[in-house]
């Protein structure tokens, strides 16, 4: 039996006027991926936005270790050991690309061997280390995202949609990336719309609708009932396998 | 070499060749200019070069519009004024008068940074303008301390008055004196505070702020309390320009609101840093050599201009010298047109760094 790395009990987040999340109950396992489905709006960004801290509950318990962090500032959060991706890859495009990971290693310079290994998954990081970010391609970028997220041992990474507009190519990288950081036992919380991507990678799954989890269980068997599938993400999910 | 440039080349040919021979010729200024104006004209950029690249490190690199610069230079200017004023014209005083000044902009800029680089820039913007306006008036009000509207002339040590001699003989037919003394004073701390700006900037301190400009929230995301770092840089940028403000003092030995705490002195910079190229620091000694020797010599051109084409119509009433101010707005605009980027920008080319 794992331990719960981060809870949500009924967690409630307003962006503005509008009431986002209604109550959403979610566990992710310690050292599990868990992929939370959806259709569009349904409360999937906001969901790990507000874990970052980047937006503040208003009502429910967000805890972290079993410690409350509903409230906490987003750098205070993000040095529990969390790190997020989001869906807009969130780079700097002015500094370099080897300012850009120097930046997400706070303990000082990046490991050589972890560059290496994070090179052996997106080559084109190595070639492009000092231009600017801002020259790359979008599938670049991602890997850039992506990169800077485990140029460190972190306990959590919060993805947003990885695969949006990318090249096949970078996805299988990907995959091959979120595999290996699996196996070093980093727990990752995935958004993500490409059900055939999620259930390639996912232990765990949840499913939101309108700011609510719907269904949550283990990602093998979801796949593996097509019914289930249907009922819960009918056909919307279909066109982006 | 690179290692002093803290690895941040010029990138640019042109660029590498005016910024040497900037440096060339503000080095060897007091032998190559004799005349008083030239030298008045070199010390004016090296100081400038200090508050316009301090004014780059916030605008330019850490995104915070501030309009309390000048008050920071102001508090320089009369903390080593004052003091030599009050105190006697002795070493003592001027590096007391200083430590005094460095402390209070310090101070200053992490209570305003504090308590306001938490709203959003336009506010930071509106308070930053409120607390200068309210020091410029204090200044011109306590007239009994600060020399009110007329300022505070004073006496500097006797080792940089114009009556001191270094040696008995001059060297390369320049008698080392006092003023000269003074010159190489400025120089030397502009071009060491300006080496030290492009370490911070180059250094992982320097990145955060380039993040932070870009995105804030990303770089929170990334686990740095941008407030901290945006209050740093605050502080360090006011010091660097109360040091300016007091070899200004030094140099004139004269100080007053206009020559310190004017908000025409803050608009002058934002036209350097502009025109230079923001989040460049080499941009601010283009931006200020360019406009100081315009202001300076603009005037003495289009006379020349003038005499010159007499008896042309309309020609020698354009370039008459009462109009120079028109040239010098024209100038500002154009260059802002043609090089949005400022110089800097225009001449580096995009490519590793």
């Amino acid at each position: 039996m794992t331990a719960d790395l981060v809870r949500l009990e009924g967690v409630h987040t307003h962006i503005g006027q509008y009431h986002i999340l209604q109550g959403v109950d979610l566990v992710v396992p310690e050292g599990e991926l868990t992929v939370l489905l959806g259709r569009n709006g349904a409360g999937k960004t906001t969901c790990l936005r507000t874990i970052m801290g980047l937006w503040q509950p208003s009502a429910g318990r967000l805890t972290w270790r079993g410690r409350e962090i509903g409230g906490w500032a987003t750098p205070d959060i993000a040095r529990l050991g969390i790190a997020y991706v989001p869906e807009s890859m969130g780079i700097f495009a002015d500094l370099t690309v080897a300012e850009n990971m120097v930046l997400a290693a706070r303990a000082g310079r990046p490991d050589p061997r972890r560059l290496d290994w994070i090179f052996g998954f997106f080559p084109a990081l190595r070639k492009f280390w000092d231009f600017p970010a801002g020259v790359l391609s979008g599938g670049q970028k991602q890997m850039l995202s992506i990169a800077r997220a485990v140029i460190e041992p972190r306990d959590l990474i919060l993805v947003d949609e990885p695969t949006k507009g990318i090249a096949p190519a970078i996805i299988e990288a990907m995959i091959g990336a979120f595999r290996e950081l699996k196996r070093g036992g980093t727990t990752i919380l995935l958004v993500e719309q490409n059900f055939r991507f999620a259930a390639s990678l996912g232990d765990g799954v949840a499913v939101m609708d309108d700011g609510r989890i719907v269904h949550a269980g283990r990602m093998a068997d979801l796949a593996a009932d097509a019914a289930l599938q249907t009922r819960l993400l009918g056909l919307s999910l279909d066109q982006h396998q | 070499m690179i290692s002093l440039l803290s690895g941040d080349r010029p990138r640019s040919a042109v660029l590498s060749v005016i910024l040497l021979a900037i440096l060339v010729v503000l080095a060897a200024a007091p032998f190559a200019f004799p005349g008083a104006q030239a030298l008045n004209t070199a010390a004016k950029i090296c100081v400038f070069v200090i508050l316009v690249a301090s004014y780059d490190l916030l605008i330019g690199y850490a995104g915070i519009v501030s309009f309390a610069h000048t008050m920071f230079y102001g508090i320089g200017g009369y903390g080593v004024g004052l003091a030599l004023y009050g105190w006697g014209a002795t070493w003592v005083s001027v590096f007391g008068g200083l430590a005094l000044a460095l402390g209070l902009g310090i101070v200053l800029a992490l209570a305003i940074g504090l308590f306001s680089l938490r709203v959003r820039a336009i506010f930071f913007a509106m308070i930053t303008l409120a607390v200068a306006s309210a020091f410029a008036i204090l200044a011109s009000q306590l007239s009994g301390f600060t020399g009110g509207e007329d300022g505070r002339s004073f006496r500097v040590p006797p080792e940089l008055r114009p009556a001191f001699k270094l040696f008995e003989e001059p060297v390369l037919g320049l008698d080392i004196t006092g003023k000269v003394l003074t010159y190489y004073i400025l120089f030397a701390t502009a071009l060491a505070l300006f080496l030290l700006a492009l370490r911070v900037v180059n250094s992982p301190f320097g990145s955060v702020l380039k993040a932070i400009r870009e995105n804030d929230f990303r770089t929170e995301a990334l686990g740095y309390r941008t407030v901290v770092f945006r209050t740093k840089v605050n502080c360090l940028a006011a010091a660097m320009a109360v040091v300016a403000g007091g070899l200004n003092a030094l140099w004139l030995r004269y100080t007053g609101p206009d020559t310190t705490l004017s908000f025409a002195i803050m608009l002058d910079i934002l036209l350097m840093v502009v025109i230079g190229g923001m989040g460049t620091l080499y941009g601010a000694v283009i931006g200020a050599t360019l406009f100081i020797v315009a202001q300076n010599y603009l005037q003495k051109l289009m006379a020349v201009g003038a005499a010159a084409t007499e008896g042309i119509p309309l020609v020698p009433h354009l370039i008459h010298p009462d109009r120079w101010l028109l040239w010098l707005g024209i100038l500002f605009v154009a260059s802002v047109y043609f090089f949005p980027t400022g110089i800097v920008g225009r001449f580096r080319k995009a490519g590793p760094h």
